[in-house]
């Protein structure tokens, strides 16, 4: 194969692998957002002929079958990515926020700010992320997601944190840096106006890849019984109910499971393809 | 030969040392957190008054909060843990007997992922762009997007309950079909990595002179993959390794409660229900040590693989 054919044929898989992903990570943003219009019937409503209705497996009526207490499983599937969504996107709002601000600090000033930061960010990486966020949560008197929430945001700010770092390290020395210096221009400016937006494409891969992270820890905590409560709907804890019902109704357990691995595939995917795009060294 | 390797393994083993002291003082915040009120920390409503008196001595409440860590601090290094709460036993002693099925499973997931993700990587790489390359690097993005609990339930689905082949859950006294289904589950998002990783480096290498020099001589292709690109190609999968430690360890409280595996990871989520601090905290310092410690191993490994790196740092 020649290198133009091989040229021709990576270009054309990266156009594909960011339409997969743009199109499962809009398809699960709209049925997340559109869940209360779409979904057919009301996700927590228990009907009284409870033994009629309950675990039925996927038929006309119930596309995705129901649960044990007779739930929609569609509905619950659409209104738990609701939770999942919002959870994935908000945590990593913050923690990305978070992760540019010590980037930013500990890249342009180094010195002894710089490695207290980064003695910091190695400490939190020092401990398998779900590890450490059973730990926090342990602190908790009761597990809740707004306590995901907050303990997924202490452990996520470190990859874009040292992204960051790595970029400004490089940048700062560049000629156009020195001379808004030499011009008299502010720390603040040169950080914002010069540097940050050169390292916009690298965040925003890595939020991208978080996001979906963020999404495949809330649904781990809540399966563990450490995140989401009742009336909560989470694929995680649904993931948890459907394990009892494993041999007699898999189905339960089945489309949760895989709402989730789609939804976090298609970050996946647009991550990948956008740090191909944004990043020509990561080209293969 | 020796001697070379000798300070730049010394100086990434004192490297640790702060990173260590910080996992300790993390850890000890957190009980300390988690303790502030001893009878919150207690079992719900139920304050043993004896359970309360056990922590204040035990944590020394009544002393300022640096007393409180070198006393914490001066046990641990002795290997005391604590006591836990809900058993009233040492936690260093609980934690060995879980050890053992968790480190057997994390070995099994290994074995599965470095196998399955070196060879589907080299596959992949020998014809890029093709059918195989192709399908291969999409199962490898599939595995590692794949939430691990859902696909142990979806493994044990298909091959215990309906194929019946293997059990569906347990420890089933070590026998080896136990655990084959946990092992696929746990090792699954680190075969993925694996895979795509040996790719790009194998055709990283494949297009650098030395190998368009070895094809130039006529040298058959599986010679020239095999015993010139392999090599060292493979030099940062071994980074990988290291890396999908944290995947394997993240994984294990999510696999082992899937099959009921008698691990640490299931231990720690119970102690969590169970409200059991000391056994929580223990849990996840001995995780983090594992983990810190399983990359320094990766480091030195990689410096006695490749002498560049002795050189540069």
């Amino acid at each position: 194969m020649t290198a133009e054919a091989l040229g021709r044929s990576s270009g054309e898989r990266r156009g594909r692998r960011l339409t997969i992903g743009a199109a499962l990570v809009a398809l699960f943003a709209a049925s997340a957002v559109l869940a209360p219009w779409v979904a057919p019937y009301d996700p927590t409503a228990v009907p009284a002929a409870l033994s009629d209705t309950m675990l039925r497996p996927p038929g006309p009526a119930h596309p995705f079958g129901t649960d044990a207490l007779a739930r929609d499983l569609f509905s619950r599937v659409l209104h738990g990515g609701r939770v999942s969504l919002a959870l994935g996107l908000g945590v990593e709002a913050v923690a990305a926020t978070l992760g540019v601000a010590v980037g930013l600090l500990a890249g342009y000033h180094g010195g002894w700010r710089d490695s207290l930061l980064m003695r910091a960010t190695d400490v939190v990486m020092a401990f398998p992320s779900l590890i450490l966020a059973i730990g926090l949560i342990a602190v908790f008197e009761r597990p809740g997601l707004d306590k995901v929430a907050l303990v997924l945001v202490a452990l996520g700010w470190t990859t874009i944190a040292r992204v960051v770092r790595g970029e400004i390290l490089s940048l700062k020395e560049r000629d156009y840096v020195q001379a808004a210096r030499a011009l008299g221009v502010g720390h603040g400016t040169i950080l914002i106006r010069h540097l940050l937006p050169n390292a916009v494409g690298p965040i925003i891969v890595a939020a991208t890849i978080g996001v979906g992270s963020n999404m495949i820890a809330e649904a781990g905590l809540s399966f563990l019984g450490l995140g989401a409560q009742a009336p909560t709907i989470s694929w995680g804890s649904m993931l948890a109910e459907g394990q009892t019902f494993l041999t007699s109704a898999p189905w339960v357990a089945f489309f949760p499971g895989a709402a989730l691995l789609l939804a976090v595939l298609g970050m996946n995917v647009l991550g990948d393809a956008l740090r191909d795009f944004l990043d020509p060294r990561w080209r293969d | 030969m020796l001697a070379d390797l000798l300070e730049p393994a010394a100086k990434r083993v004192l490297a640790l040392l702060p990173v260590l002291l910080g996992v300790s003082l993390l850890v000890f915040a957190l009980t300390a957190v988690g303790l502030g009120d001893p009878a919150r920390a207690m079992l719900g409503q139920r304050a043993d008054p004896e359970l309360v008196q056990q922590i204040r001595r035990d944590y020394a409440l009544d002393r300022p909060v640096h007393v409180r860590y070198a006393t914490w601090m001066s046990r641990l290094v002795r290997g005391d843990l604590g006591t836990s709460y809900h058993q009233q036993r040492p936690v260093a002693e609980i934690i060995a007997e879980r050890l053992p099925a968790t480190a057997r499973l994390a070995l099994a997931a290994t074995v599965v992922a470095v196998v399955g993700g070196l060879a589907a990587g080299v596959a992949a790489a020998l014809r890029p762009g093709r059918l195989l390359d192709q399908v291969l690097m999409s199962a490898a993005v599939l595995g590692i997007s794949t939430p691990v609990f859902w696909l142990g339930m979806m493994l044990s689905l298909l091959f215990a309950v309906w194929l019946g082949w293997l059990p569906v859950s347990g420890y089933g006294d070590g026998d080896w079909a136990n655990l084959v289904l946990p092992a696929l589950t746990l090792g699954a998002i680190h075969t993925g990595t694996i895979a795509r990783m040996a790719r790009s480096n194998l055709l990283e290498v494949i297009r650098q002179e030395y190998i368009q020099t070895a094809r130039a001589k006529g040298l058959a292709e599986w010679l020239v993959i095999s015993k010139h690109a392999l090599r060292n190609a493979l030099i940062p999968v071994v980074t990988v390794i290291g890396i999908g430690i944290a995947d394997l360890l993240v994984g294990a409280p999510l696999t082992e409660t899937v099959f009921a595996w008698p691990g640490l990871g299931r231990m720690l989520v119970a102690a969590v229900g169970q409200r059991d601090l000391p056994v929580v905290m223990g849990a996840v310092l001995v995780f983090a040590v594992i983990y810190v410690l399983a990359n320094l191993l990766v480091d030195l490994a990689y410096l006695l693989i490749d002498p560049r790196i002795r050189r540069d740092r």
